[in-house]
């Protein structure tokens, strides 16, 4: 108790400040921590396991999870370690979910604080891209995509990309109306700060708050999108493989062998929980009128 | 024309067009400011200080409409292009806000705001940027400086935070600053002390200073010059001392009465002046602005604006009644 109020003198950061919110709310703590061990499991699993995502073992195919031979999560139709297939779909669908995350808020941030700052003509022309882009049906672009371009994961990649940004620009551009009616704004203009400079010190940092926490909600989306791109058979291609694309495999053999679509969606569900758990955590911690 | 005039002001008019009609938030405002001079502007909200001030930073909102000329080092700042203003700002003239809580980004460190500054306006090394503020910290008082170089706005009160806002404004040592209200957000007891470090600095660099205020205790102890206010017009400019003695002006004789005096007797009434200070809006009445709420009204102050005249050389009113000048 005495450390802490300590801590709260001494508190070096609004970030610090932040942290400690979060650590106090147990659910995203837990988030947090599942989220650490899938992304453990994404990383070492094809380490621990003796074997390889795309061998065949003709002897034991389509069995049940078992020790024997170490298949701890049993064997498709062809006889593919499911753990290592599973390892392997996480790292593609956490890598999709974080880097589309990450393009979209990169543009968006940019997008909706230049239009938002800057304002009158050039928001409203702005803007109205975003809502033009925001009328596109999100599957039916990607569809088309595909077929036009052939399967490949980076234009899932694009194409997701392409629409989550939207939201975001649109979330920026309200909070940065706010913030630019803030006295500091006109202090840093007083004193010669030119526009870019404003935009890029003073006001971005200020609305990246809401940022976050939509972001930790978008990978859960943007990993559900891949994975249903996944399941029509529009997302990763073989041997390659993700979560959507394991359940779907699952689906099929879902009468006479259930862990295959069993084990791939609990990781998925755990995953989306973790993120939305995260998620919430944040935004009580980073909720400005929590702060003071 | 003042040699070394700093500043030179003439006719300024700032309005503003809005559903209701025109606002005429500043009008013919003209006066010139010295190297080193430190002018006070008092008068009632609404009576176009702020304006006047944000006029000469160049920082008016948009939708302002504003004529004549306003020559800063022979520059002129109305209708200067974006990129000047940036130039000037901060480095030859700069403005401390009124409030301390709002005037500082909340998520950057107060050294990483001030080093900013420095670095925008010139190429140098962070070493230096970082021993300037620190420098410019030390010389606002704010005790600590090397640890608090490091610290957010929040973990400052209110007093140290404008200090901070003053070391801003201060660093770059510009020719000019304009201070609106610097010290109203503060505690009492903290204002004196801020406003003492405050009139130090700005001494010590010889830098001019635009002092805006409601309080005409703040004006005597820092200004060399006074200028009063009322609906957008200067009524009374003169130097500090005569302003003080010999208020010509019914408005600024008011003002002076209303000062609360500590030796009176405490049942006496506090004084005050009836009614309101016109609305903008309306458009300008034919006589004096302030002949509504004058005691001592003729025929003439409805019928024709008095012109604000020299009474004697560092003195100009703007009333009918005051003597003219003897020659």
């Amino acid at each position: 108790m005495n450390q802490q109020l300590l801590d709260a003198v001494a508190g070096d950061s609004l970030t610090r400040a932040a942290w400690q919110r979060f650590r106090a709310n147990r659910t995203a703590v837990a988030g947090l921590v599942m989220l650490g061990f899938i992304a453990l499991f994404a990383i070492a699993g094809s380490w621990i396991s003796p074997h390889d995502m795309e061998t065949n073992d003709w002897e034991r195919i389509q069995i049940p999870p078992t020790f024997e031979q170490s298949h701890w999560f049993g064997t498709d139709a062809n006889g593919r370690d499911l753990f290592v297939r599973v390892s392997a779909g996480a790292r593609i669908s956490l890598a999709i979910g974080m880097l589309t995350t990450l393009v979209s808020v990169l543009i968006g941030v940019l997008y909706g604080a230049v239009a938002g700052f800057v304002g009158g003509k050039l928001d409203q022309f702005m803007m109205r891209i975003v809502d033009v882009l925001y009328a596109l049906p999100l599957f039916f672009a990607i569809i088309v995509l595909v077929t036009i371009f052939g399967r490949n994961i980076f234009l899932v990649f694009i194409a997701i990309g392409a629409v989550e940004w939207l939201t975001i620009a649109r979330i920026v551009r309200g909070q940065t109306l706010s913030v630019k009616q803030m006295e500091f704004v006109e202090a840093a203009r007083s004193l010669g700060a030119p526009q870019s400079r404003i935009i890029a010190r003073h006001v971005i940092p200020n609305v990246l708050g809401p940022v976050i926490v939509f972001s930790t909600l978008l990978i859960p989306t943007v990993i559900l999108v891949e994975s249903f791109l996944s399941f029509l058979g529009l997302g990763v291609q073989e041997p390659q493989t993700s979560w959507g694309s394991l359940i779907s495999q699952g689906a099929g053999a879902i009468d006479t062998s259930p862990w295959l679509l069993v084990i791939p969606a609990a990781f998925l569900a755990a995953t989306m929980f973790a993120f939305n758990f995260i998620g919430d955590g944040l935004r009580d911690a980073l909720d400005p009128k929590d702060e003071g | 024309m003042n040699e070394d005039a700093l500043l030179v002001v003439r006719d300024l008019a700032v309005r503003f067009n809005g559903r209701r009609g025109a606002v005429h938030a500043v009008n013919g405002v003209s006066f010139t400011l010295g190297r080193g001079r430190s002018l006070g502007i008092v008068g009632e909200s609404g009576c176009g200080k702020s304006q006047t001030c944000l006029a000469i930073m160049g920082l008016l909102a948009e939708s302002a409409e504003c004529s004549g000329s306003i020559l800063f080092e022979g520059d002129e700042i109305l209708g200067a292009r974006r990129r000047r203003l940036d130039e000037l700002r901060g480095q030859r003239l700069s403005l401390v806000f009124q409030d301390p809580m709002t005037a500082l980004t909340p998520h950057r460190t107060i050294g990483q705001q001030l080093c900013e500054i420095v670095q925008q306006h010139e190429s140098t090394t962070h070493a230096d940027a970082r021993r300037r503020a620190i420098e410019i910290m030390d010389r606002v008082r704010i005790p600590d400086a090397e640890r608090r170089f490091d610290m957010y706005p929040f973990e400052f009160s209110g007093g140290m935070r404008q200090r901070v806002v003053i070391a801003a404004a201060l660093i770059q040592r510009p020719a000019l600053v304009v201070a609106d209200e610097p010290t109203t957000a503060l505690d009492v007891t903290v204002q004196a002390e801020v406003l003492r470090t405050f009139k130090a600095v700005v001494e010590h660099a010889g830098t001019s200073l635009i002092l805006v205020t409601h309080d005409l205790g703040v004006v005597a102890g820092t200004c060399d010059e006074v200028m009063v206010m009322y609906a957008g017009r200067v009524v009374e400019h003169a130097d500090v001392i005569s302003l003080f003695s010999k208020p010509q002006h019914p408005y600024t004789q008011a003002l002076l009465a209303c000062r609360p005096d500590l030796d009176a007797a405490h049942t006496a009434r506090m004084y005050t002046i009836e009614g309101r200070p016109p609305d903008l809006a309306r458009g300008e009445p034919a006589g004096c602005s302030f002949e509504p709420r004058c005691a001592h009204a003729t025929q003439a102050c409805r019928t024709s604006r008095p012109p604000l005249e020299a009474r004697s050389p560092t003195h100009r009113v703007a009333c009918h009644l005051s003597p003219p000048a003897e020659s």
